[in-house]
């Protein structure tokens, strides 16, 4: 089994009555990217904040590198990078000098300043502006800016919250090309996300919260397996006798459902990928194939079934 | 057993010093200060009024050189219509730099979003604030101390005279003075910008305090004197209670520290801060100055309470601080 770089047992955080975090059980492994999705306001925030020592938990215990935060804060954050939702820097400084104010918190000797900065700088492309004001930044650059910051302080794990909230799509991918870098150097990293796509396309495992509470943890195919079924669907776009198709279609072995969908859509709720079979059939039945989709399994799709579910079950 | 109690103590200890990152802190703030706009235009207010005012003092002192073993000390304290002296200037420009330089400190960094990112750093909360507390502190300490040295630079070439060694200590411990009576202003708007999320808010809120020790807190130390030690009789005894409880009361406003350190220490012939009865006066040659550590003793309770003012003012932004949700 690998080695856990974060480890919270019944985490529970309380603001008065209102609680945040609820008996929170989280194990992150060495080397991997997890990420925590849900709505906004189901405690990802307040987990990571109280991850970093920044918040003190109400019970529950927290290990972060084998260390409690609220112990031992100055050991985790030299070794935890955190990139806050929105990050800022001193508009007024350039990055260089930003970044030079992050170095010296770390207690980075003065002779490797230098070396270290452009290093970083030149990992997130952002050598050729090093020496401008960051207020002159785009949003991407911020961003990118935020990740050299974090990475100076040579992290063994980085917590990043919303990191690609804001940003237009190129920047995004461009952002997510770097942190699956990251992964490759072996770095941990939790990702906070409620940005489905960007999350499934880089997470290795993910938690889905609720209410503060951890309602679902797995990889993506775990989660669909769970949540959806393992219905895998067909979508076909045919010419021809729509209720004949469909009849021969339910014939075919591993078909669970047909739906006929308007004019043309056929929706075929299948097992497993039988995509061949059903192009037979419909051939064979005397109809015209224009068009068949398979849908992959989406996070989105894994989100908004469990989430109607969860709606639904309360308003029984 | 002894493992035992090791164990509890190295658990309930926090982890290395508070100020791990303190220089660093200190050191961006100066630089950030020392550069900034709003700093420039203070520099040039200030110099602006040392220069008239010394000046002004400059042009009716140096008819009677040589009749005063204190003149460069007169350079402070000398008004000549319609400009007031220099001293009457610091009263109210000291608070006015003290609250620019912090009124935005911690809540700026929170409105920049650079807050949390700076808590992620491996250091505490303490380092953060006294880091910022000290960065100003010292900023205005350069301040004033580069006006003090412009004025007597100015004061040798008007006067033609070196100041003698108790001038320069008296003068000295007045900046002392200056530099801590500051230090509470500045303390005062660090602890409302750890409780104010808009900075225009504290800087209204501490300009208001500012002003309610100006201007109000006089005349109501006078009506409570009046309320609480009437004047019912005429006896002498109740007139003075009278008074005396105002004095007090009064000395609750720094401005009032603040001001009686300055005359103690500018003006070597005051004998008392207080009230003084004839009996007391008796042997007394009036209008001798006192010596140098007399004036010290005369006004060590004013210096001790400009001091404790502002370990106490920095203390209670401390306790707030630590206690702040971090998140918006």
């Amino acid at each position: 089994m690998a080695e856990l770089v974060i480890e919270t047992h019944d985490l529970t955080k309380k603001y008065g009555d209102f609680t945040a975090v609820d008996r929170l059980n989280l194990s992150v492994r060495a080397g991997e990217i997890f990420g925590l999705l849900g709505p906004n306001g189901a405690g990802k925030t307040t987990t990571i904040l109280m991850l970093l020592g920044l918040t003190e938990p109400t019970s529950g215990s927290v290990r972060v590198l084998g260390m409690d935060p609220a112990r031992r804060p100055l050991s985790v954050k030299a070794r935890v990078g955190y990139m806050p939702d929105l990050i800022g820097f001193y508009d007024e400084l350039t990055a260089i000098e930003n970044l030079a104010y992050t170095a010296k918190l770390n207690g980075i000797p003065r002779g490797e300043l230098n070396s270290r900065i452009q290093d970083v700088l030149e990992r997130v492309g952002l050598s050729h502006v090093a020496n401008q004001r960051v207020g002159t930044y785009s949003r991407g650059m911020r961003q990118r800016l935020g990740v050299a910051d974090v990475l100076l302080k040579r992290p063994q794990l980085i917590i990043m919250d919303e990191p690609t909230q804001g940003l237009d799509p190129e920047g995004a991918r461009e952002f997510l090309k770097i942190i699956l870098t990251l992964k490759d150097e072996g770095i941990t990293i939790l990702l906070a996300s409620h940005l489905l796509h960007q999350v499934q396309a880089t997470c290795d495992r993910v938690g889905l919260f609720r209410e503060g509470r951890m309602v679902l943890v797995g990889s993506v195919p775990e989660l669909a397996r769970q949540v959806l079924g393992g219905a895998y669907r067909i979508y076909l776009e045919v010419d021809g006798s729509r209720q004949e198709l469909a009849g021969s279609l339910r014939r075919l072995p591993g078909v669970v459902n047909v739906i006929t969908r308007d004019d043309r859509i056929l929706e075929v709720e299948a097992e497993k990928d039988i995509r061949p079979d059903v192009a037979g059939s419909v051939v064979s039945a005397g109809g015209r194939l224009l068009r068949l989709d398979a849908e992959t399994q989406s996070l989105d799709d894994i989100y908004s079934r469990y989430f109607q579910e969860v709606e639904h079950g309360a308003a029984n | 057993m002894a493992q035992q109690i090791e164990q509890t103590r190295t658990k309930a200890a926090r982890e290395g010093s508070p100020w791990t990152g303190l220089w660093a802190v200190v050191l961006k703030e100066m630089a950030d200060h020392l550069t900034s706009a709003r700093m420039r235009i203070l520099e040039i207010l200030i110099v602006l009024t040392a220069g008239g005012t010394i000046y002004t003092a400059l042009q009716s002192l140096r008819e009677n050189i040589g009749q005063d073993r204190f003149i460069f000390l007169r350079l402070f304290t000398t008004a000549r219509d319609p400009i007031p002296a220099f001293v009457g200037f610091l009263l109210f420009l000291v608070p006015l730099i003290s609250i620019a330089l912090a009124f935005d400190a911690i809540n700026g960094e929170f409105n920049r979003r650079t807050l949390s990112r700076l808590l992620a750093q491996p250091i505490y909360r303490d380092a953060l604030l006294l880091g910022k507390f000290l960065g100003a502190f010292f900023t205005q300490a350069i301040v004033l101390t580069a006006i003090w040295l412009l004025i007597i630079g100015l004061g040798l070439i008007g006067l033609g005279l070196p100041p003698n060694v108790e001038e320069v200590g008296r003068s000295f411990l007045f900046l002392l003075a200056t530099i801590f009576y500051g230090g509470i202003w500045l303390a005062l708007a660090l602890t409302f910008s750890i409780t104010f999320r808009q900075p225009a808010t504290a800087a209204l809120a501490s300009i208001a305090v500012w002003l309610f020790f100006t201007v109000f807190w006089e005349i109501l130390a006078d009506l409570l004197a009046q309320v609480v030690r009437p004047v019912r009789i005429g006896f002498p005894q109740e007139i003075l209670a009278q008074a005396q409880l105002a004095q007090t009361l009064g000395r609750f406003s720094p401005n009032t520290l603040y001001a009686e350190t300055m005359v103690a220490l500018l003006q070597p012939s005051v004998r008392s801060l207080g009230f003084l009865l004839p009996s007391q006066l008796q042997g007394a040659i009036i209008g001798a100055p006192l010596p140098l550590g007399q004036s010290i003793i005369l006004t060590w309770p004013q210096l001790t309470g400009l001091i404790a003012a502002t370990i106490l003012l920095f203390a209670l932004g401390y306790v707030l601080f630590q206690r702040q949700e971090i998140r918006a």
